[in-house]
């Protein structure tokens, strides 16, 4: 009962920002700033999540495959085709569940109990699309550019952990990776980053909005945020395989 | 004018307070008096629409404000100035963007106009020079005196004030206080002031409704609840007295 009170109330947050999605002039300003927070701001622990998964990847790829027979630019293909199907994207919202996700879920469960929300809808604005409306369209707009970021930097970053410890010549890594490049991969990536987007934003969304009982209510809330943020994307990662691939 | 007709709410198994009827004037100034934590804030929460009834109705200017289509329900909405208690400033932007906040979303005012308005709202409050500070670096006194800013800037018909005077020094719960009298008087707004503190009552009121025992106790002018026979009433008014 406690779940589908819940699943309902998402589902209101969800209409009644749609309510109001019309009224571009009311958060044009928030939008330009979660594209700010959530994208700009988020490219360093991109680049490094990218650069030592990819890095980490080639070594353990390299010594899993100390076998004579097999090519050594099958670990540029393994790297590089795990990176764009799987792991940037996965890996990159996990971490992004953390940071991206936290600070949303704190934001407006601070908003809310300090009355903040309120003043809002005092005011006569629709707080739900003044402050949902700009950080998921965010979300949806900059996960699949991070998403890229990150299969870039962690091919970047495979290549060099390959020269630098003599697993692989730059020339063999980048060979594999051409090799079984498919840019269906590369969609089915994007259409990954897109959905865990949309879910981490509007979990985290959902938890702050509806946030409680001061400040332990908003430290509940932003775990809460953060863990289901993680548990759906994971969740969303496979359905996803199953219905697409 | 509004009338509130009937209220009844509960969280859960709580009552707050059941059958709460009484009516607001235009332009007087009502103070809704009571214990903490008797429902004050919930009660005026409801009168613009900010929280909903299990039953009852409030009636402003004829219209029964819980049977309003969103869109007219944040047009009336528009008409109130609310104070909240702890003052609900945006702590994301400085004082100047606080007060211009309504101006930029609700009127066609160019950046000079927006500039002079708020500079006006500034000095009504004292606070001219605090425009670019972060309201992080404001006293308790300043913050609520630049919500006070921000809830008029619209020249709003219904101005809430939800204990306006709590945690403050007695020097500026008076300066507080004679800003909501020269407001009353300068833009002719109504006035509704949740307050236990019945010095401001005394000060800035014209009636009285007190909430106590989960119902609207007693209703009367300021000069009634001075020769009232209420043992409730008295009881809380004497208590007041006693803390000075």
């Amino acid at each position: 009962m406690d779940a589908l009170e819940k699943l309902g109330r998402y589902g209101l947050l969800l209409y009644n920002a749609m309510r109001s999605a019309l009224e571009y002039k009311t958060y044009k300003n928030n939008l330009v700033n979660e594209l700010v927070k959530i994208g700009y701001e988020s490219v360093p622990i991109v680049l490094l999540t990218g650069v030592f998964t990819g890095a980490v990847m080639t070594l353990q790829t390299a010594y899993q495959l100390q076998i004579s027979y097999v090519p050594r630019t099958v670990i540029g293909a393994i790297v590089a085709q795990s990176l764009i199907i799987e792991l940037a994207a996965v890996i990159t919202s996990l971490v992004l569940a953390g940071k991206v996700g936290a600070r949303i879920a704190t934001e407006l469960g601070t908003m809310r109990v300090s009355e903040q929300i309120d003043a809002l809808e005092s005011m006569g604005f629709n707080s739900v699309s003044f402050l949902v409306i700009p950080r998921v369209l965010a979300g949806l707009i900059m996960f699949p550019v991070l998403y890229v970021t990150a299969a870039a930097s962690g091919i970047a970053g495979g290549l060099t952990a390959g020269v630098l410890s003599g697993a692989l010549p730059a020339a063999e890594f980048m060979q594999g990776a051409r090799e079984f490049f498919f840019p269906w991969d590369v969609t089915f990536g994007l259409l990954k980053a897109l959905v865990f987007g949309y879910v981490i934003t509007s979990i985290s969304c959902f938890k702050g909005y509806y946030a409680t009982g001061g400040a332990e209510g908003v430290g509940t809330s932003t775990t809460q945020a953060t863990v289901l943020s993680c548990i759906y994307v994971l969740l969303a990662d496979f359905v996803l395989a199953a219905i697409v691939l | 004018m509004i009338e509130i007709k009937n209220l009844t709410k509960s969280f859960g198994e709580i009552l707050v307070w059941e059958d709460v009827s009484f009516t607001i004037e235009e332009g007087e100034t009502i103070a809704i008096i009571g214990r903490s934590g008797c429902g004050k804030s919930v009660l005026v929460k409801h009168l613009n629409a900010l929280m909903y009834p299990d039953e009852g109705t409030v009636v402003i200017d004829g219209e029964n404000i819980f049977e309003l289509e969103y869109v007219a329900l944040r047009k009336m909405r528009q008409r109130f100035g609310v104070l909240f208690q702890g003052s609900a400033l945006f702590d994301s932007i400085n004082t100047f963007e606080n007060i211009a906040f309504p101006l930029r979303y609700f009127t066609d005012f160019g950046e000079q106009e927006i500039t002079k308005k708020v500079m006006e709202a500034l000095e009504m409050v004292n606070l001219a020079d605090t425009a670019e500070k972060s309201t992080a670096e404001l006293s308790g006194g300043m913050r609520r005196r630049v919500a006070l800013a921000r809830a008029t800037i619209l020249t709003p018909d219904f101005l809430i004030y939800d204990e306006p005077t709590s945690g403050l020094d007695p020097q500026t719960s008076d300066e507080i206080n004679q800003l909501i009298i020269s407001l009353a008087e300068n833009m002719n707004t109504t006035s509704i002031v949740v307050t236990h503190d019945i010095h401001s009552v005394l000060e800035i009121a014209e009636k009285v409704a007190f909430l106590e025992g989960q119902e609207l106790c007693w209703y009367g002018t300021i000069e009634e609840m001075k020769t009232s026979d209420n043992r409730q009433l008295m009881d809380f008014v004497k208590a007041s007295e006693y803390q000075i």
